[in-house]
This record gives C-alpha cells, sequence and structure tokens, in this order.
C-alpha cells in the first residue's frame, strides 16, 4: 500500500439520505471511471452515468459522475466524484466494487488533504478539502461510533496486532540476536504456528465479512408496551407493509418480529415484541414475554408505546428504568383541545396508525435521536470497507510469510511488517521498541 | 588565539571519526583530546562490529570512514554473523587486539592531513550570543573555531560506582568533565542520564582453558573495509564457560549490596546489556549463562568475559567468578563497574547533528544517548563531515532511511529520543532488504563522492568494483532459459512457459548459484564479490521492487520542509502531550513529523492546516 495508491473515500457528511458523494483521486481514477461509469465523461461536468459492477455487469445504481483530470483538481491528482444514491446497500456495494479494482483503496483519514498539501495545492485543499480534514480531526469520536456499532470488531483487530508483534518478536530474536546463545532456538517453533492461527482467525472473521454484518446488525430499536397498545401497527405502519401480523385480540404477538428499515441512510431493525403484563395467560405468553424483555435488554433504543384505551399502559414495565421514546398511539381516538401531536405533559408523541396522523414526524424524530446517538453510520460503512481490505492484504502477506522458509527469516519479517502495516491503518503502528520489549521481556539478552 | 575551521572535543570512537570526516572534508581540523595516547582507546569489550553495527561499520568505511580499516588491522578473530541466514541480515563482527586498535587509530588519524591532534582538557565552549565561536581548555588556551563538535562519551558527569562506592570518573582511572553540563543547561539544552556497566578484566594466566570449550573464528576472515585484500594479523580464538548454581545463590545472597538494587544508580540502563545480577534477577528459571572469554590482545593476557558486566562490591565480584568452570583461580586485574553519565536529549539536535538552540555545536557519541563504538563512529562522521559543512558555508548534508543505517540512528534519535542506550538493530531499518553490508559502498560511496568526502584510491576502487557488479549484472541478465528448457536441464522450475534469466534463476533456492553456474560456464569468471552481490540483487528482487514505492512516498514526504517557527503550543486540537513533543521536537519535514511517536493521520492532517494558515496570513 503506497503513495501511489488510487484513494477513495465517502465524502459526503453525515444527515445526508438522499445523496452519497465518493470522491477518488490517484493515477487509476480514469480507468475505473471507464470500467464502472462505460465511459471517461467530459472533464468538470456533472453526467448521468449506470455504475455497473464489471465482475458481474450488474448495474448498482444511477448517479452523477464528475471526473477532474490532474493536476487542476484539488489534490493535483486525477480525481473523480460520484454522486450515488445514499443508500447504504448501495453504497456499500460502491465502496466495494472500489476496492476490487487494482491500485485502489479507501483512503486513511486527511490523505485528501496531505496529497494535495504534497502537490502544492494547498488553496484547493483549503476550498474543497476541509471535509477530509474535518473527518481527520473527528476520526476518534466517529471511532467511538463505530465501536457502539461493531461491538468486538475493534478488539478483534487490536488482538491481530498484538499477535503480530509478537510473531514478529519471535522472528526478530532470531535475526537481531542470532549470536546470543540459545535465544534463536527457543524462538524459531514458535512463528509459523503463530502466523497459521492468526491467519485463520482473520480468514473466518472475512467470511463473516464486516460490510454486510454492519447491514445485517444494524441499530436495534425495540418497540415495547402492554399489550394491545398497537405496537405491531406501529410497526407496518413504518415498514409500510403487513410484516407483524395485526389483530386486536390482546397478546397476539408470542415472540418478536423484526423489520429493517432505512432511516436517513442509517440501517435500523426494528423489532416488535410481546407485550409485557404481570399476569400472563399461558407459559406461552410467558415466555413471549420474557423474550421481549430479552429484547429490550439488548436494543440501542427502546421506544415505549401506551395508548388511552388500555388502562394502565402508561406506565413502564418493571424492566425499564428510562424509554428513549414515548409514543401514545391510538391518538384518533383522543380529542386534543389544542390538536397539538406532541402530548406536552408527560412528553409523548402522539401518533394513529389508522390515519398515519404523526408516523413522519416519528420517523423525523427517530432519525434525530439514532443520529445523535449513533454519529455518522455512513462514514462507518466506510471505515468496514477499509476493514474489510486490510484484512484481505494481511491474509496474503501472511501466505508470503509462510511459503518462505525458516532459513530466510528476514522475508518472513518483511512480509509480517507488511502485514502490520495493513493492520496499523486501523489500529495505530506497531513501534520498533514495542518488539524490542517483548523480545527483552521474553529471551534472557545479553552476551 | 589560534583558530580552526572545525575543532572536535574527544578522542574516542566519535571523535576521531568526526576529525578524520571534517578534515577530509577539507575543514582545517584541531582533535582536542585530555590524552593523545588514549585514542582509539576501546574502553568496553574488545570488538567492532555484529548485527546491525557491522552494517554501520561497512557504511563508514563506504563514506571513506576510519573504523572499518583500522578494525581490520587490528581483528584477531573475525566472524560473521547470520552467514546461514539471508545477505541482508549478515553482520560482519571482529574480536580486537585493544592495543594494535589504538595505534592503527593513532596512525590514521597522524595520516589525516588538515588534522592537528591537541593534548588538553577541554574546559568548556566558548560561546557570544547563541553561537559557539570556540574552546577553552584547562590550561588557559583557547581556540577559536567556526564550529565545534563535542564527542564525550561516558565522561560527561561521569559517576563509576562499585558496590557502595562512588567514583568521579569518565572512565577507569580517568577524571570526568564536569564544566560542559552545567554550560549546555544554562543554554536551555535538557540533559538526561544514562548508565552502562562493564565486566572485570581476568589475567588469562590464571584461567584454566583446557577446560573450557573453543569458538574459533571463520576459517576465511570476511574483512570490514572495502579497501582490505587480506586480514594479516594473526588470529585466536575465544572461549566459553558458565555461571553455576552457587554463583546465582552468591549474587542472590549479595543483591542488596548492588548499586543497581540499592537505589544508588538513578540512569537508565541499556536492556540489551544487562548486568549479570540483572539477568539472575529478572530470568530465575535459568541455572546457568554462558560466558564468552574474549581475549583483548594478541600479547596482552587481559581477558574479557562477556556476559557479566557488574556493579557489585569487588568481594562479591572476586567470590563470583571463582564459582565458574576454569575460572576457580583467577585473578582479577581490574573490577567491574557501573557508570552513569550525561546525555543531551538529541531531539534537540538538527538531522546534521547539530545543535538547534547552540548553533555551531555538533554532537555525536554517547552524548547523544547511544552505545556502542559503531554507532559512536558513525555519529561521528556525520557530525564532522557537517560541521566541515558549516564551516564552510554549505548545506547540511543527510542520510535518509532509505540510504543507509546511519540515516535510520539518526533519524531515529532526533525524531524519537532515547529512554535507554540506543543500539542498532537490524529491525530497525524498515529498508533492511535494501540496506545491506555487501553493498555499502553501492548505497553510499557516490553519496560520499559528492560531498569530498572520498579520497582517490577508493574512489578508484569503487568505481572498478562497481563496474564489475554492473557487468555481472548485465551478463547475468542476458542468459536466459524457457521453462521447457530448464526442465530439460534439470532445473526445478514451474513449467509456465516463462523464460527466466540467469538472474531470475539464481534467486531461486533450487537452483542458486551452483545452478547456473553448471548451465553457463561464463559466469565461472565473476569473482566471489560480484556473485555475493548478484545473489542479492535476485534474492530480494521482488521485495525490493515493492519496496521502492514505500522509499519514494518517503522522499516526497521528507522533501517537504515544515516551518521551523510553527506554534504547535497554538493547536488546541492536538492532544498536549502531541504538543509538547512536537514543540521540542520542531520536525524539519512532514516526513520526520510523520514518524514521531503519537503522531496520527489526523493529528498531521492539523498540523498541515496551520501551514496553510499562515502561509495564507504572510502572503496577505
Amino acid at each position: 500500500m503506497t503513495a501511489s495508491d488510487t484513494i477513495y473515500a465517502l465524502s459526503s457528511g453525515a444527515g445526508r439520505a438522499a445523496i452519497a458523494v465518493i470522491r477518488m483521486s490517484g493515477s487509476h481514477t480514469p480507468e475505473v471511471l471507464m470500467r464502472m461509469a462505460g465511459r471517461l465523461p467530459t472533464a468538470r461536468k456533472l453526467s448521468l452515468s449506470a455504475i455497473r459492477d464489471d465482475r458481474t455487469g450488474e448495474i448498482l445504481d444511477k448517479a452523477m459522475v464528475v471526473w477532474i483530470p490532474g493536476p487542476g483538481s484539488f489534490t493535483g491528482e486525477d480525481c473523480a466524484e460520484i454522486h450515488l444514491h445514499g443508500s447504504p446497500a448501495v453504497v456499500s456495494a460502491v465502496m466495494e466494487l472500489l476496492s476490487a479494482q487494482p491500485g485502489v483503496r479507501p483512503a486513511e483519514p486527511g490523505e485528501f488533504t496531505k496529497r494535495g498539501f504534497l502537490n502544492g495545492k494547498m488553496d484547493l485543499v483549503e476550498a474543497e478539502g476541509l471535509g477530509d480534514l474535518l473527518q481527520a480531526r473527528t476520526s476518534g469520536q466517529r471511532r467511538q461510533a463505530f465501536q457502539q456499532m461493531l461491538g468486538q470488531a475493534s478488539s478483534r483487530f487490536e488482538s491481530w496486532r498484538e499477535q503480530l508483534m509478537q510473531i514478529r518478536a519471535h522472528i526478530e530474536a532470531g535475526v537481531d540476536f542470532a549470536d546470543e546463545p540459545g535465544v534463536a532456538e527457543a524462538a524459531a517453533p514458535a512463528i509459523d504456528m503463530s502466523i497459521l492461527a492468526l491467519r485463520s482467525q482473520i480468514s473466518a472473521e472475512l467470511h463473516r465479512s464486516a460490510g454486510s454484518e454492519l447491514l445485517r446488525d444494524g441499530i436495534r430499536v425495540v418497540l415495547a408496551g402492554c399489550p394491545n397498545t398497537g405496537k405491531s401497527s406501529l410497526l407496518n405502519a413504518l415498514a409500510r407493509r403487513e410484516a407483524a401480523i395485526v389483530s386486536d385480540l390482546p397478546g397476539t404477538t408470542r415472540d418478536a418480529i423484526e423489520v429493517t428499515l432505512e432511516l436517513d441512510g442509517m440501517p435500523v431493525i426494528v423489532t416488535d415484541t410481546a407485550g409485557l403484563r404481570s399476569d400472563v395467560a399461558d407459559a406461552v405468553e410467558e415466555e413471549g414475554v420474557r423474550r421481549s424483555r430479552q429484547h429490550v435488554s439488548r436494543a440501542d433504543l427502546v421506544v415505549w408505546v401506551w395508548s388511552a384505551d388500555v388502562i394502565g399502559s402508561r406506565s413502564l414495565d418493571s424492566s425499564i428504568e428510562q424509554p428513549d421514546m414515548l409514543i401514545e398511539n391510538k391518538s384518533d381516538l383522543r380529542e386534543t383541545e389544542s390538536g397539538l401531536l406532541r402530548n406536552d405533559r408527560d412528553a409523548s408523541l402522539r401518533i394513529s396508525c389508522q390515519t398515519r396522523e404523526g408516523i413522519d414526524g416519528l420517523l423525523v424524530e427517530l432519525a434525530l435521536r439514532l443520529r445523535k446517538r449513533f454519529g455518522d453510520v455512513e462514514s462507518a460503512l466506510f471505515v468496514s470497507a477499509r476493514q474489510k481490505l486490510a484484512a484481505e492484504r494481511s491474509i496474503r502477506y501472511l501466505n508470503d510469510a509462510l511459503d518462505v522458509g525458516s532459513e530466510s527469516l528476514e522475508l518472513k519479517a518483511e512480509n509480517i511488517r507488511r502485514a502490520s502495516e495493513e493492520i496499523a491503518r486501523l489500529t495505530g503502528r506497531v513501534d520498533v521498541e514495542e518488539w524490542l520489549g517483548a523480545i527483552f521481556s521474553r529471551f534472557c539478552i545479553g552476551k | 588565539m589560534t583558530s580552526f575551521d572545525v575543532i572536535v572535543i574527544g578522542g574516542g570512537h566519535a571523535g576521531t571519526e568526526a576529525a578524520a570526516a571534517a578534515a577530509r572534508a577539507g575543514a582545517r581540523t584541531a582533535l582536542l583530546t585530555h590524552r593523545a595516547d588514549t585514542i582509539g582507546e576501546m574502553s568496553c569489550n574488545p570488538a567492532i562490529g555484529g548485527l546491525g553495527k557491522g552494517h554501520l561499520v561497512r557504511e563508514i568505511d563506504a563514506l571513506d570512514g576510519l573504523m572499518g580499516r583500522v578494525a581490520d588491522q587490528a581483528g584477531i578473530q573475525f566472524r560473521l554473523l547470520n552467514r546461514s541466514k539471508g545477505p541482508a541480515v549478515r553482520g560482519p563482527r571482529a574480536q580486537a587486539d585493544r592495543k594494535l586498535y589504538r595505534h592503527a587509530m593513532q596512525a590514521a588519524v597522524a595520516a589525516q592531513s588538515g588534522l592537528t591532534v591537541i593534548s588538553a582538557a577541554a574546559s568548556g565552549l566558548l560561546i557570544r550570543g547563541d553561537q559557539v565561536t570556540g574552546v577553552a581548555c584547562e590550561d588557559g588556551r583557547s581556540f577559536a573555531s567556526a564550529a565545534v563538535v563535542l564527542t564525550t562519551g561516558t565522561f560527561l558527569n561521569g559517576l563509576i560506582h562499585i558496590g557502595e562506592r562512588r567514583i568521579p570518573a569518565g572512565r577507569h582511572g580517568e577524571p570526568p568533565s564536569l564544566g560542559f553540563s552545567q554550560q549546555l543547561a544554562a543554554a536551555g539544552l535538557k540533559l538526561g542520564r544514562l548508565k552502562t556497566g562493564t565486566p572485570a578484566r581476568l589475567d588469562g594466566r590464571t584461567i584454566d582453558w583446557k577446560r573450557l570449550e573453543e569458538q574459533r573464528g571463520d576459517d576465511q576472515p570476511v574483512p570490514f573495509s572495502f579497501l582490505t585484500r587480506k586480514i594479516e594479523t594473526p588470529q585466536v580464538s575465544c572461549f566459553i564457560t558458565h555461571t553455576t548454581a552457587a554463583g546465582h545463590q552468591l549474587i542472590a545472597d549479595n543483591i542488596h549490596r548492588s548499586p543497581m538494587y540499592s537505589g544508588q544508580i538513578e540512569g537508565v540502563g541499556p536492556r540489551y546489556c544487562p548486568s549479570i545480577e540483572d539477568k539472575i534477577q529478572r530470568f530465575r528459571d535459568k541455572d546457568s549463562h554462558q560466558v564468552f572469554l574474549e581475549p583483548e590482545g594478541l600479547d596482552d593476557d587481559t581477558v574479557y568475559p562477556n556476559g557479566i558486566s557488574t556493579s557489585l562490591p569487588e568481594d562479591v565480584q572476586d567470590s563470583f567468578l571463582r564459582t565458574m568452570p576454569g575460572l576457580e583461580k583467577v585473578s582479577v586485574m581490574r573490577w567491574g563497574y557501573a557508570i552513569e553519565y550525561d546525555y543531551v536529549d538529541p531531539r534537540q539536535l538538527t538531522a546534521a547533528l547539530e545543535g538547534k538552540r547552540l548553533p555551531n555545536l555538533f554532537l555525536a557519541g554517547q552524548i547523544n544517548g547511544t552505545t556502542g563504538y559503531e554507532e559512536a563512529a558513525a555519529q561521528g562522521l556525520v557530525a564532522g563531515l557537517n560541521a566541515a559543512r558549516k564551516a564552510g558555508g554549505r548545506e547540511p548534508f543527510v542520510i535518509d532511511r532509505a540510504q543507509g543505517y546511519i540515516g535510520v540512528m539518526i533519524d531515529d534519535l532526533v525524531t524519537k529520543g532515547v529512554s535507554e542506550p540506543y543500539r542498532m538493530f537490524t529491525s530497525r531499518a524498515e529498508y533492511r532488504l535494501s540496506l545491506r553490508a555487501d553493498n555499502a559502498d553501492m548505497r553510499l560511496t557516490p553519496l560520499g563522492m559528492s560531498v569530498g568526502l572520498v579520497g582517490a584510491e577508493r574512489a578508484m576502487a569503487f568505481q572498478h568494483r562497481a563496474s564489475a557488479i554492473n557487468q555481472g549484472l548485465d551478463l547475468a541478465r542476458s542468459l536466459s532459459l524457457t521453462s521447457a528448457e530448464a526442465a530439460r536441464r534439470g532445473l526445478r522450475v514451474n513449467q509456465d512457459g516463462l523464460r527466466r534469466s540467469a538472474l531470475d534463476l539464481l534467486g531461486m533456492p533450487d537452483v542458486g548459484w551452483m545452478g547456473i553456474r553448471a548451465q553457463w560456464p561464463e559466469l565461472a569468471s565473476l569473482s566471489p564479490d560480484v556473485v555475493e552481490a548478484l545473489e542479492a540483487e535476485a534474492l530480494y528482487a521482488g521485495y525490493i521492487q515493492r519496496q521502492d514505492a514505500d522509499v519514494a512516498a518517503l522522499r516526497r514526504e521528507d522533501g517537504l520542509a515544515l516551518p521551523a517557527s510553527l506554534d504547535y503550543a497554538s493547536m488546541p486540537s492536538l492532544s498536549a502531550e502531541l504538543r509538547h513533543k512536537l514543540q521540542l521536537v520542531r520536525p524539519a519535514t512532514l516526513g520526520q513529523a510523520s514518524r514521531m511517536d503519537g503522531m496520527t493521520p489526523a493529528a498531521l492532517a492539523v498540523i498541515l492546516g496551520h501551514v496553510k494558515r499562515r502561509d495564507r496570513q504572510s502572503a496577505a
């Protein structure tokens, strides 16, 4: 991975659902555009093109494309922008396609700015590269959001980094301390075994595929409430389809039903749960209630749904301390004096699944809260593209490291160094002091 | 007042190399040392080279420095370390006769034109404003110079520890230098304290050699210098003994008497060169450690026991030594000791090793936080050359990380600083596969010639060797076989229909040099050093091609200067720690900034943003 690679990044900021802009810079840009858009558009003119996956022929999106040849671009290199429809599925498919192009990789934070600087383009960087700079500044926040989204992913990367560092330590012990009695002999046997173990961990992870995992897992929104408050109707209203069975018998929903939504560009999984009540009718419903509480405990965001016609449904279930949102359903059953949708007294949002009144407002409110809590999901998608690429490339280097014989330790080390550099793009660099420290703590050095 | 272009203070490994380099570069140079007869002294182990260190010696030699040639004259046991591994990590090493080394070094210094040796103890720098203008001596004399190279070794506030005893000293039997630390601190430089140690010296006549395992040198000694044709000095063996359970017990019982453990020593010692008490305390499961008995000279009975440096009191040292096989009746010629000394945080230096706060002052060797003769000598060469260039009004000369280990070391020092005495390892070099001992001259001699550092004899030898290697490469590229032809001739290659050159085939483990020489008799005319160069080229070709792109990126970033006056304190989005480091280091280039500890792409982008803002403001 080098400075001469062509880089790309999702450069549209947070909160943009309609359009996602992918920016590209580097010498491969024209050929990649030709492959994806079928032609090289007129320079500096926005034009409509079908974006096609050249491997399958599938059309991924109809997008506006602009081609900006260097050196008159903001990085000084050949550049392009692709304005896609802002769906995460489309964006991640196009990013995956880009990563698969030879010589193309996701940009590192601040890399567009850096290239502009290196090419003496500071004025343009100032004008156009600021998004990239700001992105770099907030990488800490993004990382945090990302950790919330993907949970253990980052600790897995950290563990790979640590393993690579230990492998390097064992190799270098055999190289740099070959004249120390017993050190090379003690270090050698662990090397290939450790590389094999690490490779199988990374491949297993790749099979689970970081990008689609995010889409599959999404942000979990759980609808909870007493029986018959209309949670399933709300889910249907949100999904605009009959994903959940709706009836007016209390306790119809015995198990959770999930609907995947795309809200403001964010993948969201809304879960409808069995109504919560303490006096359950039978064992089946009891199991349903138990599962509902489990869903609530795992939710990223809990919505408590109540309605005026179900007595006591305003009071929360004991499993919920504080819901993230309160919704009064069936607002059509109850007239309000001013006709305001928001019930100011208890901060409930008022909606009606029958009349669809308030549903749009609810979606806006929900998106706002998710955006606030989970940050820039589009960036998270981009980070996952970088992760996938880093994992793939590091596997390639691990294979190369296994291919060289034990007499060529310096070549093994070189491949491990390269693999570490890939992982380091996500976790931070491995410094020479780290593996020296590992060597000195493990082996008695000091002839 | 007598004046010079360059004055070098100190006649150790850094000082001699600095003085010779300055004189080669055309500066009228003085080497100031308190005792001319100690020039070229090996204060610690009697050996030169090793892994990483051997690379440095070859690089010094490629720049026409002294160390390689002197070590070849003084070497009494040569070994090429990592001989069974790839050429990139092979390191030449030699035991040296201390007296021969000293004499050869003194002869080399005396033979250098434009270099005057002055026997006097320097007492301080002459400073006018913030500029260094010369040196004052204890005897009252002063010397003016355009540049000064300071190489104090362990002398700067040196303090020897043996057991509970503390002796102010620069090294065994020589007084410390006290004035410089105060002067440097007064000029605003940050100083720290480091520690190193040395073992007792033994009387070889009292060692029972017959009981010990012999370690012989290589049958065919590989010299350090590209100019040395043959090693003429007689070769000897080293011997191996080991510590015993009784010895370990003795040290454990007396550990409280070691100044390392009593808290008497504040300085940080090197992790890769621990004292024997450290090894025993830290690796309790090992019941024995090997000890290498190295002769200090051909006509010298002194023996250096490598692996047991110590600061324990004399009586414990004595009893401990006698617990080892062969040493039951040993008598000690000099006791082991630990020494603490001041160093200057090297992040306060430019890549030319010049003080940022004290222009015209160059520092080299242990004063910069390094350890080792080779590390010191390499810095000395760079500091001496740059002092001469400064005196002559020329631009600094910097070797970068892709050009040599010298560049790796100096960049590490001035960018990251040190937390323990810095020693070279091959794994510090990210371009290790191309920075080899075998091609140090190909990498550096042309550079040395461009700055007037290389004499006529070496220039001629280099041209000769370079053209022989190039002819060899051309020949090996011109001979080729298809995969089918190769198979018919019994070579194991992939049957992919590709045509492979002799050079391609040479890089394949199943073919190698013997394989291609059998195919093409004309290759037999190549000399062994050309074959060695070809083998390395062939073996690493694919990897080095991949590295070339990295090197191009490095050069681009190192070519971009960051303004020296950038105010990092006014960048609130950087962490306080990073701001502090940036203020101290003041990276000269974007590349240097990116290599600092704790630097992130985000922080780099912030710095670039500020550079831009400044540019616009100054343009407005």
